[in-house]
Formats: C-alpha cells, sequence, structure tokens
C-alpha cells in the first residue's frame, strides 16, 4: 500500500475510533459519571445513575435555543463546536498505540489543542454579552494566566531533559526524578483547567449563575457538557501517557493491554482529582492566582532550570 | 424518527434540571428545596440536578406567594427557561397565598401569571414530597413530547390537599387531580 495512503488512514483511525471520537465520547460521558458518582459517594449519597451524562446530552439536544440573530449569534453557536473539536484532537493525538511518523504525539499540537477550549470558553462569554459570562470569563482568563505558566513550564521541562518534543518518545524514555517532578505540577494545574473545586471560579454555579454558559441552552450547551467531558479524557489521558510504562507493542495482545493500562491510569487520575473536588470548597480569584503564583511557580522555575542544567551537562 | 423520539422522551424523564426562583417566600420551603437536594433525600439519583442559569433548567420550581415586586422577575424568568419547559409550585404560597391571602402586597397565587403543571402542598412541604413533585414535572415533559401540542394544562396535586387548606383559606385548584 502506498505509504501516504496508510499514513493518512491511520490518522485517521485515531482521529475516528480509537483513541478518537468513537472511543472518547463514551469515555468522556463516563468520567463524567465517574468524577459525579465519586464526589456522591464521599458525601454520603447514591449519586447519579450509569447512563445520566447521556441522558442530559440527549435531553439537552432535544430543547430549544432563544433566537440569537446575525453574524454575533453566528459566532456565539460556533464556539462549543470549535471546542468539542479541539478537545477531540486532542485525544486523537495521545499517543496510546504506536504510530508511523507524522504528527500524532506531537507536544505543542496537543497543548495548543488542550488550550483551545479554555480560549473558547473565554470568547463565549464575552459573545454572550450578558454580565455574568463576561465575569466568568475575565476569571477563566486570570486563572488561565496563573495555571498556564506553571502548567508550559512543567512540560518544557519534561521535554527539554529528554530532548525531544514527541510525547511518543518522552512516554518511552525511562522515568526520571525530574518527570514526576514535572508530572506533580501537571496534575496541581489539572483542577484549574478542568473547572472542579477548589478553582471552580469561571463558571461558579450559583455564585455567577454559570459564569460564560449563562446564556447557552439546548444543543450548545450539550456541546459545551461534551467539551468538557472531551477536555477530561484528554487532560487525564496526558498524565496517564507520562506516567505509564513503556512497552514495546508487538502483537494484539500488548496492544490491549496497553490501551488497559492507559484507560486504568486515567481513572485513577479521575478519581483524585475528584476526592479533591470533594474536599474542597471554592477559593476566590485572588487566593486562586495568588496559589499559582506563589506557591507553585518556584517549583516550576526550578524544574526548568534543572532540565536546562541537565542538557548542558550531558 | 420514533426510536429518537422515544429515546427523547426517555432523556427527559430521567435528567430533570432545575431552576430555583423564590417569589418572596419565607425561605420555610426553599431550605425544604435544599434538604431534598442534600444527601439525606438526595435528588441526584433520579438525574435532579440544581442549575445555575434559567437557561439551563427544564422545571421552574417557585416559591413564595407572588409579591407584587416579584411578578415581574417570575415572569422573565419563565420566559428565560428554554422549551418544552415545567413549573412546579412548591409549598402553600403558589397555591393559595396562603395566611398571605388579601394581602396588599401580594398579586398572587401564581398561577394567575404562569401555567402551572405541579402543586405541592404544605407549609413547608416534606422533601419526598418536592422531590415526587419534579419527577411527576419530568414525566409531564416526556408524556407532553409524545403528544404533539400542549392541548391544555394538567394541573396535579401532590400529597394531601386537606394538609394544605388545614392551614389555607381556600384549596388549591378545584377539579385537580390528587396524588397519594
Amino acid at each position: 500500500m502506498n505509504p501516504v495512503f496508510s499514513n493518512l488512514l491511520t490518522a485517521l483511525a485515531r482521529f475516528l475510533i480509537f483513541p478518537g471520537l468513537l472511543f472518547a465520547v463514551p469515555a468522556a460521558w463516563f468520567f463524567l459519571w465517574v468524577e459525579r458518582k465519586a464526589v456522591a459517594l464521599m458525601q454520603e449519597r447514591v449519586g447519579p445513575p450509569f447512563m445520566q451524562p447521556f441522558w442530559d446530552f440527549v435531553k439537552l439536544l432535544g430543547k430549544s435555543t432563544p433566537p440569537r440573530p446575525g453574524i454575533a449569534g453566528f459566532i456565539m453557536r460556533a464556539w462549543p463546536l470549535i471546542a468539542v473539536g479541539s478537545a477531540a484532537g486532542a485525544v486523537g493525538l495521545l499517543p496510546v498505540l504506536p504510530s508511523q511518523g507524522g504528527f500524532e504525539g506531537d507536544l505543542i499540537l496537543l497543548l495548543a489543542l488542550l488550550e483551545l477550549p479554555s480560549i473558547c470558553i473565554i470568547a463565549a462569554g464575552f459573545s454572550s454579552r450578558s454580565i455574568f459570562g463576561e465575569i466568568g470569563s475575565a476569571r477563566e482568563a486570570a486563572l488561565s494566566v496563573s495555571y498556564n505558566i506553571v502548567f508550559l513550564l512543567a512540560i518544557v521541562s519534561i521535554a527539554a531533559s529528554q530532548h525531544t518534543f514527541r510525547l511518543e518518545d518522552l512516554a518511552a524514555l525511562p522515568s526520571s526524578p525530574l518527570r514526576w517532578l514535572g508530572v506533580l505540577a501537571i496534575l496541581i494545574c489539572l483542577p484549574a483547567k478542568l473547572h472542579i473545586n477548589p478553582f471552580s471560579l469561571p463558571n461558579a454555579e450559583q455564585e455567577i449563575y454559570s459564569g460564560p454558559m449563562t446564556e447557552y441552552a439546548g444543543p450548545e450547551l450539550a456541546m459545551w457538557e461534551l467539551a468538557h467531558g472531551l477536555e477530561w479524557v484528554a487532560a487525564t489521558g496526558l498524565v496517564a501517557t507520562l506516567v505509564a510504562p513503556h512497552m514495546a507493542i508487538s502483537s494484539w495482545m500488548l496492544a490491549w493491554l496497553a490501551g488497559g493500562i492507559f484507560v486504568v491510569l486515567s481513572i485513577a487520575v479521575v478519581l483524585v482529582l475528584s476526592a479533591l473536588a470533594a474536599a474542597t470548597a471554592r477559593l476566590a480569584i485572588d487566593s486562586s492566582v495568588r496559589f499559582y503564583w506563589q506557591c507553585t511557580l518556584i517549583f516550576a522555575v526550578l524544574a526548568i532550570s534543572s532540565a536546562l542544567l541537565m542538557r548542558f551537562r550531558s | 424518527m420514533k426510536l429518537w423520539k422515544r429515546l427523547m422522551c426517555t432523556a427527559r424523564r430521567k435528567s430533570p434540571w432545575l431552576f430555583h426562583m423564590n417569589s418572596g417566600s419565607c425561605n420555610g420551603c426553599d431550605i425544604e428545596i435544599i434538604a431534598a437536594l442534600a444527601p439525606r433525600y438526595d435528588a441526584e439519583q433520579l438525574g435532579v440536578l440544581l442549575q445555575g442559569s434559567p437557561r439551563h433548567a427544564d422545571i421552574l420550581v417557585v416559591t413564595g406567594p407572588v409579591t407584587k415586586k416579584a411578578v415581574g422577575a417570575v415572569k422573565t424568568v419563565y420566559d428565560q427557561v428554554c422549551g418544552p419547559k415545567a413549573v412546579v409550585a412548591i409549598g402553600s404560597c403558589p397555591a393559595t397565598t396562603n395566611v398571605f391571602i388579601d394581602s396588599r402586597t401580594l398579586d398572587g397565587p401564581l398561577d394567575k401569571h404562569l401555567p402551572v403543571d405541579v402543586f405541592v402542598p404544605g407549609c413547608p412541604p416534606r422533601p419526598d414530597a418536592i422531590v415526587a413533585g419534579v419527577v411527576k414535572a419530568a414525566t409531564l415533559l416526556a408524556e407532553r413530547g409524545y403528544a404533539a401540542e400542549k392541548t391544555e394544562v394538567e394541573t396535579v396535586v401532590i400529597g394531601d390537599p386537606e394538609a394544605c387548606t388545614s392551614c389555607c383559606a381556600s384549596k388549591p385548584q378545584e377539579g385537580a387531580e390528587v396524588q397519594p
């Protein structure tokens, strides 16, 4: 078979089947359920039934939306679709199975796609012209500037110490103390990235209505929920890829094993984050920003400077 | 197409999202709504979620006897809820204006302004009655998905209407169906 054609076919299969849409959409609903159920169990409640995120999604698809005339309404409707597309693309880039070239597992593209939903949220809040949406967007912007410094420095320090920007090669290299430091920094940033307690400031339920999502209804809101679920899959999958033991995949059995380890590690990350969300209350915006700038930035700077030192010595 | 319609009806029954609106309540019913959502009664196991924005809600939960100041807000919030939607009146106040009847500060009861689907009488009603009322409203939403158009407002009273009239001046609704 023509190698270009087969590369294209593999990339399409990755985006559409595994770990792309066909896997990622049910996984997104499953992770949303795991998060809600875990929080409910920790509060001694029964919690939602297994199919709950799916029913919520279907119900939202069947609701009407307020009329949104003109180009402003079109732009407002476009943001959730862009968010879903970029989050699904980020999931499709995760190197669960080995690739043959192309840009699967490219770290810079993955980070860009992971960042896009949060930019969409900021833009959506402002384009909805609701005062609560604008407050939520301003909070999201402030929070995003704070946690992204730490998040990006952590990933750059891992990449710089290993001389590569391909996630697949990073996962293949033996683990070092620096990588664990980086994974820890990423884990600290994930609650802010996924808008869960203690950093659920942008969509602070009840406090500022629903933040940037206040004006969204029906199918648009369903897309936001889906984008949020896909962000869960992508973000936990990134941690799972960095933590998972690497194995050379030679047979189908090993490929299934690698996929299984990936899913189990992702669920473990979801459970850790849910426990944190259940145990904490929402912080104020100034405390959150101060937390990232004062408490965690120093570790990120230490990590990147040691990575650079290691690089010069080697 | 028929399968999609059936799926949609099941989804509407299983995922009622609430928006809570206080139209001058004494806060008695409001804390009972919170109790219905809190761990002891845990309405989330039926898919019930309290939403922050009326745009996200399916069911508008109204407490209070509708004061003159609140009429505009109640109508606005009802229009902000996207269809298909239902209204649940919690407590005796929105049903009959309760002990505040004939007050010059009121413009109630609630069904003067909105089509109310389910009444949950009581002063305040028990949390399990509130959960039953919300589930009944979700079932009504699902049934209306089968019927092409909403022809007439069917009103349901949850619990014992005598418990309501014992403290109220008048009955909530004549000819209303009573759900034990």
